[in-house]
């Protein structure tokens, strides 16, 4: 008994062996994104700051289209679904169904950044460009940083198919699927800030 | 004793299995319905007017988004206290609370540093 009792206590206060995350690709993309999340709370802060500053220029209830929104935030949404049904297939070694998943995702999130370049083209057309007022400067910042991130996300999605066509579900390419999920899903959560905070209330103040 | 030590290794081989941890189809289903519904009341609820007051809107519709970004977290992202052996949680309290600082305080300062603000010159003040 008095063993037992001296075994249990090394292993519990002294370290037999170096403590490591079970997969630290995967905490460490973690941390990536934590640290993303500075970024944009920094922007948010910005536009928080900014976003009543038009200097004469439009107002925020003057420039943001609202219907268009609905759609980007509807085409985000599903394309994180669709991600999820990706991973869902990849647990199940179905490749066939991984690749159709992450092209839908895919196509989703184009329409999604199509629609943004649209939008930021019409208001730099009709003179409300970033360089017209504090509010806009921050707005573009923020929207474009994110809409940058969801640009850099499509590229990795194609890249990453690539890899799927000509290696298949190895290892590694299952924990690049894994971070991926998880930098998509990401997006689509900081969508859900810039939604709300820059459109809905912005509108609104 | 014993009972403490299997649990202990129990709770370390369910490690080594939890990365493997994509969620499923009901959370992934779950999450969009939730979702969908803490999207189409914000969007309603400005773009139909419902409140007289621009205030009460704004509260409203930031609380609805507090709560989805929790929804993502935790049926998109498959957020729990075990994943990672908890570091991901960990990392993840730590970077709202630094969030939370960031936000709160700089409104906070900027909001009073405009009150206190010089007046500006007439000519500027035009243009306001």
């Amino acid at each position: 008994m008095s063993s037992m009792a001296v075994d249990t206590a090394q292993s519990r206060f002294l370290c037999l062996k170096e403590p490591h995350a079970h997969n630290g690709t995967l905490l460490g993309f973690w941390i990536y994104l934590m640290s993303d999340c500075f970024i944009f709370a920094s922007l948010f802060a910005c536009y928080a700051v900014l976003g009543t500053s038009t200097a004469g220029g439009p107002t925020a209830a003057q420039v943001l289209d609202l219907h268009g929104l609905a759609i980007n935030t509807a085409l985000l949404l599903v394309s994180s679904v669709t991600f999820g049904f990706a991973m869902l297939e990849m647990a199940r070694k179905n490749k066939g169904a991984v690749m159709l998943w992450l092209a839908v995702s895919g196509l989703l999130a184009a329409g999604f950044v199509t629609l943004e370049i649209h939008e930021f083209l019409g208001m730099i057309a009709d003179g409300a460009g970033p360089g017209r007022s504090a509010f806009l400067s921050s707005f573009f910042t923020l929207v474009g940083t994110h809409g940058l991130h969801v640009s850099v996300g499509i590229l990795w999605l194609i890249v990453l198919m690539t890899q799927l066509g000509k290696f298949g579900l190895t290892d590694a390419n299952i924990r690049r699927m894994q971070c991926l999920s998880m930098f998509w899903h990401f997006l689509d959560l900081v969508w859900v800030g810039v939604f709300s905070f820059v459109y809905l209330t912005g509108v609104l103040r | 004793m014993s009972n403490s030590n299997d649990h202990a290794a129990h709770g370390h081989e369910h490690g080594h299995d939890e990365h493997a941890n994509h969620g499923s189809l009901r959370s992934y289903l779950t999450g969009f319905v939730l979702a969908s519904i803490l999207t189409i009341i914000p969007f309603w609820l400005v773009m139909g007017h419902v409140f007289q007051s621009h205030w009460v809107t704004i509260t409203l519709v930031l609380l609805l988004a507090v709560v989805q970004i929790l929804v993502h977290v935790v049926y998109f992202l498959h957020l729990d206290t075990r994943s990672e052996g908890g570091w991901n949680m960990l990392s993840f309290v730590f970077t709202i609370v630094l969030v939370v600082i960031v936000l709160g305080a700089s409104i906070w300062v900027m909001y009073n540093e405009n009150a206190n603000m010089m007046p500006m010159s007439p000519q500027y003040q035009h243009n306001e």
